[in-house]
């Protein structure tokens, strides 16, 4: 289990974002985080990997400190930040530790094949897509087989169909080895076609807000009725967590709170 | 598969076009010494020039010169690249080491360079030491220069995914910074490179026995253009292959590059 307990960062000019955050996400979760710009996602994600030690209180993955990177915590960020000197392979291959050359070929040909692109694997990152590239950070990111994996709005620079096609993308590929994700978006789509449970956040310093859960059955229909509903629950806390009035069935509330989530 | 035929045909196009002006240029001087219109002597006609070149080279003249010359270049290069590779990774590593030696490298670097000569002289005299070290200050600069700006330019964002990977100091230096740097690198190199060519001709004019410089002189001396024009082929020629050496010991290494190093040729 990776548990947050009180965790509070400062960053050395004084910016207070995050403040008393408390999660426990359980083994094979998918825990969505939803926020306004500058609420602290990133910092969360980044405190969690053990990029940014947090300033006050505690991660543990399994009831150890996270105080550095870990071999068990995976990161995939919004870019894809692929290395531009190695292949496709070899980018996929760069963070499996010292393996004999024919496994590791194996075990990259493997994960290429997983994610769709194993015709790929000699072309040089240039010349992927945005959509292609960012599959191969997350085969990259899951060659290494982590208990977690930390997606920082993994596909919004992506149009909404390449989207659309990575959400299913990344469940298929979540499905196998069943991984905790914690996925942070700007998405709220996103977060309810991913999530177990969704995590609202409140800025200034970044606190959790409200979290709720998502129990609609996998596959999900993003067309259904209960995705509807859900969809409108994490919008009215969204405003909840912007201190806006509140107003459920206000459809111009909703778009304001869409467009704020965008920015 | 269509699309080279055009391209190269685009390209000689470009080379023909680009030497049309020399070319005719040559060629007409050549016709007009030829028909008595001028003599020729201060400004010898191609086939003189190409005469002398050859007599020099068939004497083993031209070899002994061009080799003095390019050891005093590569000794030269080889002092600066290695000052200015080590100060530039330091300054560009560290903010600490950036801020006690960059103002002062940076005060030195305003000095027009060939200012340092009669120091030089003074301290390591007229011959070879005083000449290398001019050489290597002129390959210092652009070398540390851009060493530090490569450095300092690194991504952080991939630093980050060496980070997360768990990447020790040298295999973060290994695996992400070298290769990240290296494309500016070869850049600083060559313009290194230029600089020590230049450098290595004001170096000869200090009074040299022999070398490329003292070819120039001493056709300047002596009243023979010819040789002074062929010293400047052979300058041109060797700085040119030095130049092309670099490049394609860099080229392999650079392959994930769009365009290897042509863009910046332009
Ligand atoms: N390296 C940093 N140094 C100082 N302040 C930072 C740094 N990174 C983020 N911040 C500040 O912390 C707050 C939260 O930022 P971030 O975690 O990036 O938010 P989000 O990802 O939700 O948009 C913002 O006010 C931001 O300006
Ligand atoms: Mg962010």
């Amino acid at each position: 289990m990776l548990a947050l307990d009180r965790i509070g960062k400062t960053y050395p000019n004084g910016v207070r974002a995050l403040d008393g955050v408390t999660l426990n996400v359980a083994l094979g979760e998918i825990l969505s985080v939803v926020g306004g710009s500058g609420c602290g996602k990133s910092t969360l994600l980044r405190v969690i990997s053990g990029l940014d030690p947090p300033t006050a209180g505690r991660v543990s993955l399994d009831g150890a400190a996270i105080t550095a990177p870990h071999p068990k915590i995976g990161m995939v960020f919004q870019e894809p930040r692929l290395l531009p000197w190695l292949t496709v392979a070899d980018n996929v291959g760069f963070g499996l530790p010292k393996l004999a050359q024919a496994v590791r070929q194996r075990r990259v040909a493997a994960q290429l094949q997983r994610v769709g692109l194993f015709e790929k694997a000699g072309v040089w990152p240039r010349e992927l897509s945005g959509g292609q590239a960012q599959r191969v950070a997350i085969a990259r990111a899951l060659v290494t087989r982590p208990e977690v994996l930390l997606l920082d709005e993994p596909f919004s620079a992506l149009d909404a169909f390449t989207r659309a096609d990575l959400q299913d993308h990344l469940l298929s590929l979540w499905a196998e080895l069943k991984p905790t994700l914690v996925v942070v978006t700007h998405d709220v789509d996103e977060a309810i076609v991913l999530g177990d449970r969704v995590v609202v956040m409140r800025p200034r310093p970044g606190r959790v807000g409200e979290e709720i859960a998502i129990d609609l059955p996998r596959p999900r229909d993003r067309q259904s009725a209960a995705f509807d509903f859900a969809k409108r629950r994490v919008l009215t806390a969204l405003d909840r967590a912007q201190d806006r009035p509140l107003s459920v069935d206000d459809r111009e509330a909703e778009t304001a709170a869409g467009a704020a989530l965008w920015w | 598969m269509a699309r080279p035929a055009p391209d190269r045909r685009n390209r000689w196009r470009a080379i023909a076009l680009g030497l049309l002006v020399p070319v005719s240029v040559a060629a007409l001087w050549e016709l007009a010494v030829y028909a008595g219109l001028s003599s020729g002597r201060l400004v010898p006609p191609p086939s003189r020039i190409f005469t002398t070149f050859m007599e020099l080279a068939s004497t083993g003249e031209l070899t002994r010169h061009t080799i003095a010359t390019l050891l005093r270049v590569l000794a030269g290069f080889g002092i600066g690249v290695a000052f200015g590779t080590v100060l530039g990774a330091l300054a560009g590593y560290s903010a600490l080491a950036r801020s006690l030696a960059d103002p002062t490298l940076q005060a030195l670097r305003a000095i027009p360079s060939i200012a340092w000569v009669p120091l030089f002289i003074l301290w390591l005299g007229i011959f070879e030491a005083s000449k290398v070290a001019l050489i290597a200050v002129g390959v210092f600069f652009p070398v540390y220069l851009g060493v530090m700006g490569a450095i300092m330019s690194v991504d952080r964002k991939i630093v980050e995914i060496g980070r997360i990977f768990r990447l020790s100091g040298p295999a973060m230096i290994r695996r992400i910074l070298l290769p990240a740097v290296l494309p500016e690198y070869v850049i600083a190199l060559r313009a290194g490179l230029g600089l020590g060519w230049m450098f290595v001709v004001a170096a000869e004019f200090m009074g040299a026995a022999e070398g490329l410089g003292y070819l120039l002189i001493d056709g300047q001396q002596l009243g023979k253009p010819a040789q002074i024009v062929a010293a400047i082929v052979a300058f041109a020629i060797v700085g040119k292959i030095t130049d092309w050496l670099l490049v394609a010991v860099s080229t392999p290494f650079l392959r994930w590059q769009d365009v290897v190093t042509h863009h910046r040729e332009r």
